[in-house]
């Protein structure tokens, strides 16, 4: 039997930036992954990473992540993604410093 | 110090003109990411988890006080004010933008430095001994060699898309610190019958299938090398396989045909090729050697070391730890600790690599080294500066006396910043090197050497730690693997896995468990960690790591 379908993300790297975004439901890429669409169809996922591959004049390196619905909007299930959302341990930088 | 001449001057600032025009091209939308990605590595552009990285080459680990500035520059204008120094005695920044990266390599070039191969399927900066030319064990200065050998490597039109990456390492000295046992090719300057040489090694490498390398020849004259390296790659290139990036390494090529038939097969290419190296290899190595001649040594008298060493205990410390013996008994080497308890290994400040700049240029004859273990070298000062050397270091937070010892840890970026990686390594080093500051028992365990990588390609180099630590990804957790008994240096050895990792909240005190224990059964002080793990064996440290399991089994 095929796996269940776990909800998931289009999250990228900003082309100039480098920094980790994810895709909103209106087709906007933001830094704040509880703004993503939560999606929560297989051929939905499909569909929308197609539409993320496409804008390689914004963003790098398109994928699905999993995520879960939290009382803000999308969470990630990983650690690795979580790390994606702050910024690294040893020091104050990226998203959480922009927090 | 070598100097770029017309033409490596001309072809650096050409490869930026052109690798300015292709981000231009990146960013208006003329390449796609498929067509810029591998444009943009053989750059050293990189993009990791949370933003763009630049691996900057420090040709075999040697840079002067000006390009220190510079790089000092870099992180203070074009990133967060810091860069960080990594096991193949490069730098990398974290956080660049884009589009300042064609304006980070011409400010690079301006001080005869770039990014060209630290990355993609090339030759990769050849690394040396961090000691060159001021150990007192040496041969002779592996640097000239290494110079010859990035000479040749550079651009080389045969060796540009390898089946992977390749590392070559240079030696001059009996003891061996610049683990050429682990690299693709490994090179250790030797002497016979009064003539120079090498002994050469291939095939030796960590990553996900550690290898020690194999002696393919024992003296190879030193008028050979070019000819007998490129034979090397170039047999390589040939029978490496494409099919399988986990098997693309020349150790595993070595492994496969065997080392008596691919020493065969280099010797053909070798026969074959030599004949076209008519000279002017020499010729150039020659003019190479004049630039790495000795500085002009200045004699000083040391009553000023003396009475410093004779008085503060902090000097003494740090002089025990951190100075080692020159080839010159008036002359030191200093290292620097990167590697304060708590900071990130291998991490400095612009306000430290200029501090470090200014110490070069006032009292080290305006050379530094970058260690393989993430530190810097001062490698000639005279004894008589070292208590000003020490009292500058201090004043920048660079005084650190931990040099091989338990906090002297090596750790690979991990996944606080690499893409690649499976765990984190920093936070790792930080928490042990804090633990054992706080148990203050650094001293009495003597000299021991942690390793940290974060994922199976082993930049962190955790095979040959004394102790190593893998971080991996169990089911979604952080998990460390514990490795016993590995060896960098000319008694290389793989480490030993001790059994199931840890999480990430017990790895640190697992190894405060293993210390405890080597504290308890060692001979004496004088019996190290290594010493005393290749007499008792895995089994008492078992024992210590995994107290539960004991009690189950006796049950």
């Amino acid at each position: 039997m095929p796996r269940a379908f776990t909800p998931k993300v289009v999250t990228a790297n900003r082309l100039l930036e480098g920094d980790a975004v994810w895709l909103t439901a209106d087709d906007r890429w933001t830094t704040d992954m509880s703004e993503a669409e939560l999606i929560e169809d297989e051929a939905v996922s499909q569909d929308r990473l197609l539409f993320a591959m496409g804008q390689a004049d914004v963003v790098v390196g398109a994928y699905l992540a999993d995520a879960k619905a939290g009382e803000d909007g999308p969470e990630p299930t990983h650690f690795r993604e979580a790390f994606r959302t702050r910024g690294p341990s040893n020091y104050a930088h990226g998203k959480q410093a922009e927090a | 110090m070598y100097q770029y001449n017309d033409f490596d001057e001309a072809f650096v600032r050409e490869r930026v003109a052109q690798f300015s025009a292709q981000v231009q091209r990146r960013i208006d939308g003329s390449l796609t990411e498929d067509e810029f990605k591998p444009l943009r590595l053989m750059n050293g552009l990189y993009l990791q988890l949370h933003a763009y990285m630049l691996r900057v080459a420090v040709p075999y680990g040697t840079l002067n006080g000006r390009q220190m500035r510079q790089l000092a520059h870099i992180a203070r204008t074009y990133d967060k004010g810091y860069g960080h120094f990594t096991t193949r005695q490069n730098i990398q920044f974290n956080w660049p933008k884009l589009k300042d990266v064609p304006q980070i390599l011409s400010d690079l070039a301006d001080v005869e430095m770039h990014a060209i191969q630290t990355s993609g399927n090339t030759i990769r900066n050849v690394t040396a001994d961090h000691f060159a030319g001021a150990a007192k064990d040496e041969i002779a200065d592996p640097r000239p060699y290494a110079e010859l050998l990035r000479q040749w490597s550079t651009d080389h039109p045969e060796f540009q898309f390898l089946p992977r990456k390749f590392k070559i390492a240079v030696s001059g000295s009996t003891h061996d610190r610049a683990v050429v046992r682990a690299h693709d090719i490994g090179l250790e300057i030797v002497e016979k019958d009064g003539e120079r040489g090498f002994r050469v090694l291939i095939g030796g490498g960590l990553g996900r299938t550690p290898i020690i390398g194999k002696v393919a020849r024992e003296f190879l004259p030193e008028a050979d090398l070019l000819p007998y390296c490129e034979a090397i790659v170039s047999v390589y290139n040939l029978l490496g396989r494409r099919d399988n990036k986990y098997k693309a390494r020349i150790k595993i090529t070595v492994h496969e045909t065997g080392l008596e038939e691919i020493s065969r097969m280099i010797e053909e290419r070798f026969s074959q090729i030599r004949p076209a190296f008519t000279g002017v290899d020499q010729q150039l190595l020659g003019q190479i050697k004049d630039a790495f001649s000795a500085p002009d040594y200045v004699a000083k008298d040391d009553d000023a070391f003396q009475i410093a060493y004779d008085n503060d205990p902090l000097f003494r410390a740090w002089v025990d730890t951190n100075v080692t013996d020159h080839v010159r008994d008036d002359h030191a080497i200093v290292s620097i600790s990167i590697k304060t308890p708590g900071q990130t290994p291998g991490d400095a400040t612009a306000e430290q690599m200029v501090a470090m700049a200014e110490l070069a240029e006032s009292f080290g004859y305006d050379e530094l080294r970058i260690s393989h273990e993430q530190n810097v070298i001062l490698p000639h000062v005279a004894r008589a500066d070292l208590p000003e050397v020490h009292a500058a270091l201090r004043d920048v937070g660079l005084a650190a006396a931990n040099i091989g010892l338990i906090s002297d840890i090596i750790a690979c970026p991990g996944m606080d910043y690499c893409a690649l990686a499976t765990a984190r390594s920093i936070p790792v080093a930080q928490d042990i090197a804090l633990r054992f500051e706080e148990l203050k028992l650094a001293h009495d365990i003597g000299p021991l050497k942690i390793k940290i990588s974060g994922c199976i390609n082993a930049c962190g180099h955790h095979h040959v730690g004394h102790i190593g630590i893998l971080g991996l990804d169990r089911a979604g957790v952080e998990n460390y693997q514990i490795t016993l008994g590995g060896d960098g240096t000319e008694d290389a050895a793989i480490g030993t896995r001790t059994g199931p990792g840890f999480a990430y909240d017990e790895i640190v005190p697992a190894i405060e468990r293993l210390l405890l224990a080597y504290l308890d059964l060692r001979e004496g002080e004088d019996e190290t960690f290594l010493q005393a793990y290749r007499r008792v064996g895995m089994e008492p440290f078992k024992a210590a790591l995994y107290p539960e399991k004991e009690k189950v089994d006796a049950a």
